[in-house]
C-alpha cells in the first residue's frame, strides 16, 4: 500500500483514546498524520508546565483543557477529521457509551487504577474489541526492554515494570516511544501486517 | 497440572489453584492486576474462590502507573 492507499484505509475506522496525557496526545498525533479521520478522544485534565516534558501541547496552552489543546493542534496537522473531544474523568457507563463503535480502543491513561478499571469494563463489554495498553515506560534508556505482548484482543506495549516516582519520572522519549508503539499497534490491526513481498 | 500463563506452558505441582495461590507461587507482587481464566476476566474478589486446572489459559497483567 503507498501513502495514499493507507490514509483511504485509515479513514473508514474509528479509534477511541482514553487520556490525551503522554500517550494518547502522541498516538492520536501519529495516527491523524497517517490518515486516520475518525477519533474518540476523552481526558478531563488542563495543560500544565510538568506536561510538557512529553505531551503534545505548547506554552502558549498552558491551563487550557486538554482535549480542546488536542483538537486545535490534530487540526493544525490535518484537514477534514472527524474529533469527538470529551472532557470527562471516565467511569464505566461512558466508556461503554464513547467507545462502543469504535474499531480499536486505546488506553492512554497515567493512573494504574484507572487502566485497571478502563481493561476490566472493555473486557466486561466488549471482548472481542482490540484494546492496546500502555503499561510501564518511567525514565530513560532501556529501549530494548520496550515490548509489545499480545492476550488474545489485548496488546500491551512498554517494559511492565518502571512505574512512575519522583526519581523515575516520565519523559518525553520513553512515554513517547510507547505511544507511537501503541499507534503502530493500530495501524497493523486496522490495515493487517505488513507484508514485504509490498516493498 | 499443566497451564498456559501469559502465553506460556507452565508445570505445576498442584492439580488444581485458586487465582491468589497462583499468584503466590509465582511471586506476582505487583498490586494492580488485571486477569482472564480462559478469556474470561476474574475480578479482584473472586481472587479466593476462582479456580486454576489442568489446560487453563492464563492471563496475569499487572499495570504499572505512568503514561
Amino acid at each position: 500500500m503507498n501513502t495514499k492507499q493507507i490514509a483511504e484505509r485509515l479513514a473508514g475506522f474509528t479509534v477511541g483514546i482514553a487520556g490525551a496525557g503522554g500517550l494518547g496526545s502522541n498516538c492520536a498525533v501519529a495516527l491523524v498524520r497517517c490518515g486516520l479521520k475518525n477519533l474518540v478522544v476523552a481526558d478531563f485534565d488542563v495543560v500544565q508546565p510538568g506536561n510538557l516534558n512529553r505531551q503534545y501541547y505548547f506554552l502558549d496552552q498552558l491551563g487550557m483543557k486538554k482535549v480542546a489543546a488536542l483538537e486545535l493542534n490534530l487540526n493544525r496537522i490535518v484537514k477534514g477529521l472527524h474529533l469527538q473531544m470529551v472532557d470527562k474523568k471516565l467511569v464505566p457507563a461512558d466508556i461503554i457509551n464513547l467507545f462502543k463503535h469504535c474499531d480499536v480502543i486505546v488506553e492512554a491513561f497515567d493512573d494504574k487504577a484507572q487502566k485497571q478499571m478502563l481493561i476490566e469494563t472493555v473486557l466486561g463489554n466488549f471482548p472481542d474489541k482490540p484494546l492496546i495498553i500502555g503499561s510501564g515506560m518511567a525514565g530513560w534508556g532501556a529501549n530494548n526492554m520496550l515490548v509489545t505482548r499480545q492476550f488474545d484482543k489485548i496488546y500491551v506495549c512498554g517494559d511492565q515494570e518502571s512505574e512512575i516516582a519522583d526519581n523515575l519520572p516520565p519523559l518525553g522519549p520513553r512515554v513517547g516511544i510507547v505511544a507511537n508503539m501503541q499507534a503502530n499497534q493500530v495501524m497493523e490491526i486496522l490495515l493487517g501486517k505488513m507484508n514485504c513481498d509490498d516493498y | 497440572m499443566i497451564i498456559e500463563l501469559n502465553n506460556r506452558i507452565e508445570t505445576l505441582e498442584a492439580g488444581q489453584l485458586t487465582v491468589n495461590e497462583l499468584l503466590e507461587l509465582k511471586n506476582f507482587t505487583f498490586r494492580m492486576l488485571v486477569i482472564k481464566i480462559n478469556g474470561h476476566l476474574v475480578k479482584k474478589d473472586q481472587y479466593d474462590t476462582a479456580l486454576i486446572n489442568d489446560g487453563d489459559k492464563v492471563m496475569v497483567l499487572h499495570l504499572v502507573s505512568g503514561g
